[in-house]
Formats: C-alpha cells, sequence, structure tokens
C-alpha cells in the first residue's frame, strides 16, 4: 500500500485478487492471459492457497463451482473462446448463487479469431452468457491500475449478492505494464467469516446445505429465480460504477469502456483544442449498466458516440439508455484492428458538424 | 415360536421381489393387496426365517427389517 | 426380539424416487453404511451428478453439492483443495463418467486427487430415458440403437476401471455389483476401501458397480439381476483392477494442497 509498482497487467491482477483473498485458482492457458495461471501458480502455495491448471475451461470452472461452494475466495481467468467452455459453468454458479471471480481477458473473435485485445464479448459478459435467466456483476477496468483493485469490489458484491462477479477487459489491458498502487491493506483471509449457505465439515450438526441449481418442486424455481431477481434490482440500485471526464461542458458524450475510453480521451483532447467541447462517459460497471446516468447527461447533451473495439455491441446499451432522446452513432473497430486516436477524433468531428455517417440508427 | 422374523414398510416397498428371490428359506412373498403407491409389496408369509438378513441386503428401498431373538 | 439391520445414519429416512429394482438404492445403503462404520459423517461432502441420482444430494445426511453432467471429480476437487479435512465423494452414471465426463474423471486420478469416486455402471443413460451409454453392451437394445448396439455404428463397451488402472496416480480400481448378496457384500469392502484410502491420503480412489435398471432395460427386476449377472458380467470382470494404496510412494494431492 502506497507503494507504486512498474506491474503487467495480468499479474497485477492476479496480485490484485490474492489481496482480496483469493485463496482458489483453477485456469487453463489461452493467449492473452497466461501470466494469471502463470502468477498464481506460485503465489498461491505462498499463501496458503491451492492452483490447479486444469484439463480444460470446463473442469476449470467446475472446479470453481466445487471451490466456491465452500465459501472460499476464488477465481478463474480465460480469454474470450475459453470464456465461452465456461459458459455452462457459469449458468450452474449462477443458478447456485455462488460468489466468484472471472476474469475474460478478450482477444479478436468469433472463434479462434487472434490474439489481439478486443470487445467482441460484451453480449455474452452483459447478457449472462450461458443458459437460463441470470446475470453477471460486470466490470471493465481501463488501467493496469484499476485492475488490480477491481478484485477486491469484485468480491464485496459477490459475496454480498450471491452473484458471480466477472472482470471484463481486453487484452491490451492484461499486456501492458503500468505504475500500479493497491490501495487497501490485504485481506486477512483468517477473519473472513465463513458464509452461512456454504458447504463444509459439520462437526456441530447443523442443518445439512446444499449447493444446487435445481428445483423440480412444483414452483419451487420460480421463487428460486425470483429471490435472485431481487437481488439484481438491489445491484441494479447500488452499485453501478463509472467515470466521467470533461462532460460538463460537454454538447458531444463519447460513450467508451476498456482500452477504446482510453484512445477517446486522447481523441477528445485533440477536439478540445479545435474548440469543440466533447467529453467522455465510461461505464465501469457494464452490468449493472449506468442508464440513468446516460439518461441525466441527454437532458443537455444531444449527441452520444459509442466507441467500441466491437460490431458495436455497447451501443445498444447506450441507444436503452438514451430512449430516443438523442442521437446515438457508433464508431467501431472489428478483428482486434487497433483503434487511434487520430481516426475517432476524425469521426468525431464529422458527427459534431452534422454527419449522419456513423448514426447507429439511419 | 420363530427365533428370526421379518418386518417389511409396505410404504416404502416398491415390489421389485428381489427379497423374494434372495431369501434361502423362501419366507417372503408377494402380498395380493395394494399399498398406498399403488405396489402389491413384499410380505413376511412363512416362519422359518434364520435372520440370515439376505432380504434386507438386497432391498434397494431400505424397506426390510430384521430381527432374532 | 432384537433389530438386526438398522438403517445407516448418514441416510435421510425418506423414500427414495428410484424405479423398483433399482440398484441406486442399494449402492446408497452401502455407502451410507461404510460412512457409518468409518465414522465420517461430519466430514463427508457429496457430490451428487446429473442424471437419476441428482436427486442423492437430498438423501445423504452431509452437505451436498450438485452441479454440471460429468464434472463431478473437478468440483470434488475444488472442494478437497479447499478443505482438505473434508471425505469428498463423487458418484456418477455411466453417461455422466464415461462419456460427457471422461476427461474430468482421467484428469483426476493423473492429479491423484484424494477423493472417492462412485461408479455406477448401468449400461444405459436412466434419466432420459435409455439410450445407448458409452458402457452399453454389443447387442443391447436402447432407444438410441433400437437393434442393439453394433460395433461398426457405436463401437465397443468402455472398460473405466480398466482404463482408469493405467494411470499412475489411480491408488484404488475396484468392480463390483448389487445383483447377488455376495457380490453386495464384496462390493462394500471395496467402497470401505476407497473411503478408508482418502481418510488416509491415498490418493484417488474409485468402485464401480454394475447395477441394475430394469425400467430401461425393459426386464422385470428379476430378468435384470439375471442380466448383469449373464450378460454384463462377461463384459465387466468383477474384481479389484488395481491396489497401489499400501505402496509408500502413492502421490496424493490433496496432502500437497
Amino acid at each position: 500500500m502506497g507503494e507504486k509498482k512498474l506491474m503487467k497487467g495480468n499479474e497485477a491482477l492476479a496480485e490484485g485478487a490474492v489481496r482480496a483473498g483469493c485463496r482458489f485458482f483453477a485456469g487453463y492457458p489461452i493467449t492473452p492471459q497466461n501470466e494469471v495461471p502463470e502468477y498464481m501458480s506460485w503465489r498461491l502455495p505462498e499463501v496458503g492457497g491451492a492452483f490447479i491448471q486444469a484439463e480444460s475451461e470446463v473442469s476449470a470452472i467446475n472446479m470453481i463451482y466445487g471451490a466456491a461452494g465452500t465459501g472460499t475466495r476464488c477465481m478463474t481467468s480465460s480469454s474470450s473462446p475459453g470464456i465461452s467452455l465456461k459458459q455452462e459453468g457459469l449458468s450452474y454458479c449462477a443458478g447456485a448463487d455462488l460468489p466468484l471471480l472471472i476474469a475474460n481477458m478478450m482477444r479478436g473473435g468469433p472463434g479462434l479469431g487472434n490474439i489481439a485485445g478486443c470487445q467482441g464479448d460484451y453480449w455474452q459478459a452483459t447478457r449472462g452468457g450461458g443458459h437460463g435467466d441470470y446475470r453477471l456483476y460486470v466490470v471493465a477496468p481501463n488501467s493496469v491500475n484499476e485492475l488490480a483493485n477491481l478484485p477486491r469490489k469484485c468480491y464485496e458484491v459477490a459475496f454480498k449478492y450471491r452473484i458471480p462477479s466477472m472482470i471484463l477487459a481486453d487484452g491490451t489491458i492484461g499486456q501492458m505494464m503500468e505504475p500500479v498502487e493497491y490501495k487497501e491493506e490485504p485481506i486477512d483471509v483468517s477473519k473472513l467469516e465463513k458464509p452461512e449457505w456454504a458447504i463444509g465439515v459439520n462437526h456441530e450438526h447443523r442443518a445439512k446445505r446444499r449447493i444446487t441449481s435445481y428445483d423440480l418442486t412444483e414452483g419451487g424455481l420460480e421463487i428460486m429465480v425470483n429471490d435472485r431477481i431481487k437481488r439484481y434490482k438491489a445491484i441494479e440500485e447500488n452499485e453501478v460504477m463509472f467515470e466521467e471526464k470533461m462532460t460538463e461542458d460537454a454538447d458531444m458524450i463519447v460513450v467508451a469502456f476498456g482500452t477504446p475510453s482510453r484512445v477517446a480521451t486522447a481523441a477528445i483532447k485533440m477536439l478540445r483544442e479545435k474548440g469543440i467541447k466533447a467529453g467522455l462517459f465510461r461505464p465501469i460497471t457494464l452490468w449493472p449498466f449506468p442508464y440513468k446516468q446516460i439518461q441525466a447527461l441527454a437532458k443537455r447533451v444531444k449527441k452520444f458516440v459509442s466507441v467500441e473495439t466491437s460490431m458495436g455491441q455497447m451501443v445498444e446499451d447506450v441507444r436503452l439508455a438514451l430512449n430516443g432522446t438523442a442521437e446515438t452513432h457508433l464508431y467501431c473497430k472489428v478483428g482486434a484492428a487497433v483503434l487511434t486516436a487520430e481516426e475517432v477524433a476524425a469521426a468525431l468531428e464529422e458527427i459534431h458538424n452534422g454527419s449522419t455517417k456513423y448514426a447507429a440508427v439511419k | 415360536m420363530p427365533k428370526a422374523k421379518v418386518e417389511i414398510d409396505t410404504e416404502r416397498c416398491k415390489g421389485c421381489y428381489l427379497c423374494i428371490e434372495a431369501c434361502p428359506k423362501k419366507c417372503l412373498e408377494k402380498s395380493d393387496t395394494f399399498s398406498k403407491t399403488g405396489y402389491f409389496p413384499a410380505k413376511f408369509a412363512k416362519d422359518e426365517c434364520i435372520g440370515c438378513q439376505t432380504c434386507a441386503r438386497v432391498c434397494p428401498d431400505l424397506a426390510i427389517k430384521v430381527y432374532k431373538e | 426380539m432384537q433389530l438386526l439391520n438398522k438403517r445407516p445414519e448418514s441416510l435421510i429416512d425418506i423414500k427414495t424416487h428410484y424405479c423398483p429394482g433399482c440398484g441406486h438404492g442399494i449402492i446408497h445403503r452401502l455407502v451410507a453404511e461404510v460412512v457409518d462404520e468409518l465414522k465420517i459423517r461430519e466430514r463427508m461432502i457429496f457430490v451428487a451428478p446429473v442424471g437419476c441420482a441428482v436427486f442423492a444430494d437430498k438423501y445423504f445426511d452431509c452437505d451436498t453439492t450438485q452441479g454440471a453432467h460429468g464434472r463431478g471429480p473437478a468440483e470434488a476437487t475444488g472442494i478437497k483443495r479447499t478443505i482438505p479435512e473434508a471425505i469428498v465423494v463423487s458418484y456418477q452414471g455411466d453417461g455422466d463418467l464415461a462419456s460427457i465426463g471422461m476427461a474430468e474423471i482421467v484428469h483426476a486420478a493423473i492429479r491423484s486427487e484424494n477423493i472417492t469416486v462412485i461408479f455406477v455402471n448401468n449400461t444405459i443413460y436412466g434419466m432420459t430415458g435409455g439410450q445407448m451409454a458409452p458402457t452399453t453392451l454389443i447387442g443391447q437394445k436402447a432407444t438410441t440403437c433400437v437393434n442393439g448396439r453394433t460395433a461398426k455404428q457405436a463401437g465397443y463397451p468402455i472398460h473405466m476401471s480398466e482404463m482408469l488402472a493405467t494411470i499412475k496416480g489411480a491408488s484404488y480400481v475396484a468392480r463390483g455389483g448389487v445383483h447377488t448378496p455376495a457380490a453386495i457384500m464384496q462390493t462394500k469392502q471395496y467402497i470401505k476401501k476407497a473411503f478408508q484410502n482418502q481418510i488416509d491420503g491415498k490418493g484417488f480412489s474409485i468402485v464401480e458397480v454394475l447395477s441394475m435398471c430394469p425400467t430401461n432395460w425393459g426386464k422385470t427386476p428379476k430378468d435384470a439381476v439375471a442380466f448383469v449377472k449373464n450378460e454384463m458380467e462377461k463384459e465387466f470382470e468383477m474384481g479389484v483392477k488395481k491396489d497401489h494404496s499400501a505402496a509408500d510412494d502413492v502421490p496424493a494431492a490433496a496432502e500437497a494442497k
């Protein structure tokens, strides 16, 4: 704490998770997230935790299902194709109300795609991803420092509301090096209370506990899912995080998360030098999405531009937030192509000057 | 007087009759009255039980209790 | 008169949903008796599968978990590594363990995960209505091989115990059955050994149990027992396939943590 250290994103994430109390990790190699399991493989034994290189992502997420059921702070990480493989297990985790941390260092897709940073998994992450009615708590860092500090918040939310949490970062954040300062002292896991639902040895002969996602009794599953929806509503109410930059006097707002939000910030500064007052709205939680906050900005700003490295996924949430009260535009790059500040600035200028070339709805 | 006997929980018995097949003394047989769940349960029919518990061992439903003096 | 056979405490006193003559009830009882005898109920965590035994998580009087089809050994791994004191048992059927969960069981054995696996082989998918399993015998009829399994179309039945016995990390592998009183008594001893190994930190132990599925076989319970005896036993030879638990070099993953 208080000390700044140059760290690679993936390692900063792993260390951040350990400091946040993570004591079990299961994962499988895939680029560009390999430094997470590599770091965990030697770091967890140092703090009395356990690391397993699983035989597949499918197995890894189900090891997490087992470990999370014991109330242990646990984690798995992967990148896009591996996250797809984990969806069934994640659905089971959500269905059994298990708190856990999963990190997706997104790469280009679909299919094998490529290994460069990309945001094509936004829909998958924010819409549940697997089968059934459920949500994940999804946060999107845009710096190594933020990535390093987010696991703590993820575990807090995950345990408070009994929901799987996901860090959705693009491979770029995972691979780059930046100064990191851990804001809080490491958690002493021996002082964490074992949740009242967690399975374990039962020397005290309390009532038996079951971790499961099934209920075949009449109306049973409906009650289970409705109880979960109540918690989702509380998360939407209490846990939205976002950042605004230069929005006070802005007449155009760029909405971007992760690496594109950094590119957009540079583009906005270029525009401001030309006298164009653009601002940045950065959702930090992608679910819950900051709908209300974007709505509030639309009272005085009438142009919004979603800047993404996907075919235009988050733009759908921006449109939902605006609900026709302001123009929605989209500037995006796909296939993990590099997004430059110059091209974003040029597009923003065109939009500012009245072009409808990038309008999300023509 | 029998030295051993078998009690069958007629509401647990599902009428598979594995016990009837297994009994070395052929003490068990099919009942001719329905249980509440719609099975003809097995019944203890012959006082030649030796308390070997073979019937209980093969019973998938823990429906058999074996007693011995 | 004195009651000779008390109901095991590890099994909750409720009626099961299993069909008449199904082997699961016997196997549940054997597991529960062993757990009582070894006095490990307080430490036991039961991993229930997907399949007919999915409801086993309601029958055993201990903490339970029930997850995705085939992934029991992965769940058990996550539990055992976070609570080494726990006695973790993964209870699985043949579709679960030998088909969709093939990777998980093999790699749990490779790691010599210090868990106990009960593998119920009834050569068919029970819960879904009698489809062909990886263990279905050649010529045996199922709803996805209505004229009987052929090697040409579906290959030969897999011998999981023999295969797992080739893995160094597998400490104990045995195959029993519940179709005769003698087999039941023998199988209980196998199960006891498989639990004792976990208590002693001996690593991965598995007991395959040949079992009856009268409903999906379209047989009476009596004929189902005869099928295990006359057909299944020929394909799946019973006995201890491997016992490395006495050796000093047993790799016991959970002890390493």
